[in-house]
């Protein structure tokens, strides 16, 4: 039982993604989408979970790394790695630019700032129908094969690899960055952030960091969101999807890096499915969880797993 | 020239219902802390009780007002009393997912029970009709909002600085052990604050509904610039909300007018800018 407990959750979810390619092959397109918002309430966790930044506003760097591939891909650039690459720099470069707006105030002013970004680069992005394609979207491009050699086909294997190999890498950045000291140091400044100046750590920086490095990362989950749909349109940066990851990330377990990646992959299939079974019950019941939730079983998915193997152990 | 003067016209008036739909926003936030964004789903309740009131009982179109602002202010003291209150010690983010949550809900059980349409209102002749005011047509509706706008306005200032209700919420905004020190049952206050000011959203939202229509996306439609309306004035000041809610109302519609292209885009910057400049809102209460 022991040995089971220090395995990492990661494994055991790579395995379940596996059997998924083998079991279910009909729906590989669905669980590319899903390891995409797996990147994405990573890159949202760093900030809410690890750093306490609750941002309302996440989806804009999303939106900007999407826009930034469809727009390399209609002119012609329809290498995926350079889009995926150029996307998270962009996302992050914007996110770095906006840090000094973001990293201040408390949490009431710093939620309206976060929200009133994510509304003025859906207003932006509404506006330039040259380059985003307004309401309509972009389609009118196609993306090349992964690396000069993994075509992408209907049956989504290329999507499916190409976006597990991504959340893969990802997953193992976040575990690394979580245990290094920076990682130490955003929690220490989630835990008490007027602590944190008096044993010498540079908050502001430390958030800046935080904050750069989770807008790439948004990025990178758009552009694939992109690469693998063909399709970018503007709901991909707006409140919807903000609101979204904050709540899969906290329905999975905030802090836990395993649990928002399986929060995510949960929230985004009951989504697919029941959203399109009854919406507006779909709507009802989402509520009604997340009015639960601050009540019940807070931490979420791994929040329960914590708390099944400490009994578990208990009774051994 | 008169096209602008009605614009203004529009913008007051779009005002006087912003300060309703936010007034109970901002008691909360600075007398609870509680960063509630469900607080619009109060004025899309009161705005389907007036609607379900008018145009199925068929009650007269005044009457239909307070009756929006008892039910709504009932389900808000009920609402409070039974889960709200355990919520104000949660973290920010713990309330914001209640809060959305609670708005998610409440705009289904909208879908579900009146469907996704949007409601109509049909007003009275008297109200519909346009008025010449100084040779200028500004429609009957708007003098009709703008009118009991500044009258609910004027309400609001008195009870907050001249009663002794006010003068306890104050004193609890100020600093709610002292408050409590002194005698003040600021549990009960909060009470009472809370379901006045989710039954003031429900008036709001009442008299919203000939003039920005009502659907069930409505709490959501309105959060950004409700709790701007908060934030601009700053949480707990009611001369604050006033100043902010029609100062934003004016500019937005202003700007909607002179600039289209990028009229929406002003209000946001506005907010981001606000925010940078003044963290605690204009009023500059500590919240």
């Amino acid at each position: 039982m022991k040995g089971l407990a220090r395995v990492d959750p990661g494994w055991v979810m790579l395995a379940l993604a596996l059997a998924g390619l083998l079991l279910l092959p009909d729906y590989l397109l669905l669980f590319s989408n899903l390891f995409v918002l797996g990147i994405f309430a990573l890159s949202y966790d760093l900030l809410q979970g690890h750093a306490g930044i609750v941002s309302l506003g996440h989806a804009a760097f999303f939106g900007i790394g999407a826009f930034t591939a469809a727009t390399l891909a209609r002119h012609g650039l329809s290498e995926p790695l350079l889009g995926l690459a150029a996307a998270t720099w962009l996302s992050g470069l914007v996110a770095l630019v906006v840090t000094p707006v973001v990293v201040r105030g408390n949490d009431f002013t710093r939620l309206l700032v976060t929200l009133g970004i994510g509304f003025l680069v859906y207003e932006a992005a509404n506006k330039a129908r040259a380059l985003t394609g307004g309401a309509d979207g972009l389609s009118d491009f196609t993306v090349g094969p992964v690396a000069g050699l993994l075509a992408f086909d209907f049956l989504g294997r290329t999507a499916y690899v190409y976006t597990l190999t991504v959340l893969v890498a990802i997953y193992a950045m976040m575990r690394r960055l979580a245990a290094s000291p920076f990682g130490l140091a955003l929690r220490g400044i989630r835990e008490n952030v007027r602590r944190m100046p008096a044993i010498g750590a540079p908050v502001r920086r430390h958030l800046a960091m935080a904050y750069t490095i989770s807008g790439a990362i948004a990025g990178c989950a758009g552009a694939l969101l992109v690469q693998t749909g063909s399709y970018a349109s503007i709901d991909m940066l707006g409140f919807d999807r903000s609101a979204d990851v904050m709540i899969m990330t906290t329905l999975g377990g905030t802090g836990s890096i395993p649990g928002v990646v399986l929060g995510a992959a949960g929230f985004g299939a009951l989504k697919d499915y029941l959203s399109s079974v009854s919406p507006k019950y779909w709507q009802l019941g989402l509520g009604l969880v997340l009015m639960a939730s601050v009540f019940i079983g807070r931490g979420g998915l791994a929040g329960a797993f914590e708390s099944l193997r400490r009994k578990l152990g208990g009774e051994r | 020239m008169s096209g602008l003067v009605s614009v203004i016209a529009d913008g007051a008036a779009y005002g006087m219902l912003l300060l309703l739909f936010s007034i109970g926003l901002s008691v909360t936030l600075g007398l609870m802390r509680f960063i509630n964004l469900a607080h619009g789903a109060f004025a899309m309740c009161g705005g389907y009780v007036a609607t379900t009131l008018f145009n199925r009982a068929g009650l007269p179109f005044l009457l239909t007002l307070p009756c929006a602002f008892l039910a709504t202010a009932a389900i808000g003291i009920v609402a409070e009393r039974a889960v709200i209150r355990h919520v104000y010690r949660m973290s920010a983010l713990q309330q914001v997912l209640f809060s959305i949550g609670l708005a998610f809900a409440a705009s289904a059980l909208a879908t579900i029970i009146f469907g996704p349409q949007q409601q109509a209102m049909l007003l009275p002749d008297w109200l519909a009709r346009q008025a010449d005011v100084g040779g200028v047509r500004i429609g009957g509706y708007r003098l009709f909002l703008l009118a009991s706008g500044i009258v609910a306005a004027a309400a609001l200032l008195f009870l907050f600085n001249h009663t002794l209700f006010g003068a306890r919420i104050r004193a609890a905004v100020d600093s709610r052990r002292t408050a409590e020190g002194i005698g003040i049952d600021v549990d009960r206050l909060f009470a009472v604050a809370f379901a006045l000011g989710a039954g003031l959203a429900g008036l709001g939202g009442a008299m919203s509904v000939a003039f920005l229509g009502l659907d069930p996306t409505f709490p959501f439609k309105y959060l950004v610039i409700v709790l701007m309306v908060v934030a601009i004035g700053g949480p707990g000041s009611i001369g604050g909300s006033v100043a902010a809610a029609l100062g934003l109302g004016v500019i937005d519609a202003l700007f909607k007018y002179v600039v289209p292209e990028i009229g929406s885009f002003v209000i946001y910057a506005l907010l981001v800018i606000t925010m940078l400049l003044f963290p605690t809102g204009l009023a500059g209460r500590r919240a």
